[in-house]
């Protein structure tokens, strides 16, 4: 592990949380607009976790932020997909140009 | 170049590339399997760190979880089987170009800063590394993660609780079907 610096990884999170903002640019349906924000949030999580590895290996405070993320994705994508169903049932579309109008 | 950093670099393409299949893909279902490949490309990074329980946690909660939940509501939404609908003339490219200055500024950004380990560790990153095996066990992380004591972290834990709670009385409250006002 100690072979490949610091810089490499943080390299490859920047990558994929530039991919997730390509998918956020281009796709007008709400599910993969949603996978690309899954995207962006794993590149956060591999950034605790290689910060908290390489420049605090004594402390665990990276792992516990790692955690603390991946439980609000999960509780955010499920609030996500509940909200999709829901407009799927009023407008018979999910994408976001498809649903100009909304009450309340 | 040693087996690890050979490992290290064919994880990172993989996540990458299947990253980049996962926004590209124009049928959404084989977007959704794309996504799976690359979370578990990254739980394999996790692996690679040596932090066992957050790969766990990244394989349950994520490949387990969440990539089924989208897949669900995929088949619940629309015909897998269409295409998606082409995005609108012009903006691939210039997304492409913002991202890619994003990307540069960013790289930029991470050249010229020097990380360097902090000063807790008094040997340096080689002998920081060594002894951290012991440290992110499951154990370990548990009692620190209910602990009351100075770097506890019950409360955050408590407050994630309540907040899952909420989400799953949200979602219940959102997606329910209200029944027709006439029966």
């Amino acid at each position: 592990m100690s072979q490949v610096p610091l810089s490499h990884i943080l390299i490859v999170s920047t990558a994929l949380f530039f991919i997730g903002m390509y998918g956020l640019f281009t796709r007008r349906n709400m599910i993969t607009m949603l996978m690309s924000v899954e995207l962006i949030l794993n590149s956060v999580n591999i950034n605790f976790v290689a910060f908290n590895k390489y420049l605090y290996p004594a402390q665990l405070e990276g792992v516990f932020f790692t955690l603390f993320i991946i439980a609000i994705a999960a509780a955010e994508a499920a609030v996500a997909i509940a909200i999709f169903i829901n407009l799927y049932r009023n407008f018979h579309s999910i994408d976001v140009e498809g649903t100009g109008e909304m009450k309340f | 170049m040693s087996a690890s950093a050979v490992i290290f670099y064919m994880l990172a393409f993989f996540i990458l590339a299947t990253g980049l299949l996962a926004v590209t893909s124009r049928k959404i279902f084989r977007s959704a399997i794309w996504l799976l490949f690359s979370l578990t490309g990254i739980a394999g990074l996790y692996f690679w760190l040596q932090m066992e329980f957050i790969a766990a946690v990244q394989i349950v909660v994520y490949v387990g979880g969440i990539v089924v939940l989208i897949i669900f509501s995929i088949f619940l939404t629309q015909q897998s089987g269409k295409d998606l609908p082409a995005p609108a003339r012009g903006r691939p490219v210039v997304s492409a170009l913002l991202v890619c200055a994003g990307f540069v500024l960013t790289r930029l950004l991470l050249g010229h800063y020097a990380f360097r380990p902090s000063g807790h560790s008094v040997a340096g990153a080689g002998a920081g590394a060594g002894n951290m095996g012991a440290n992110a066990s499951v154990g370990n992380i548990g009692a620190q993660l209910l602990s009351t004591s100075e770097h506890g972290y019950v409360l955050p834990f408590e407050v994630i609780s309540i907040l899952l709670l909420a989400a799953m009385i949200g979602c219940i409250a959102i997606s329910i079907k209200i029944k027709p006002e006439d029966k």
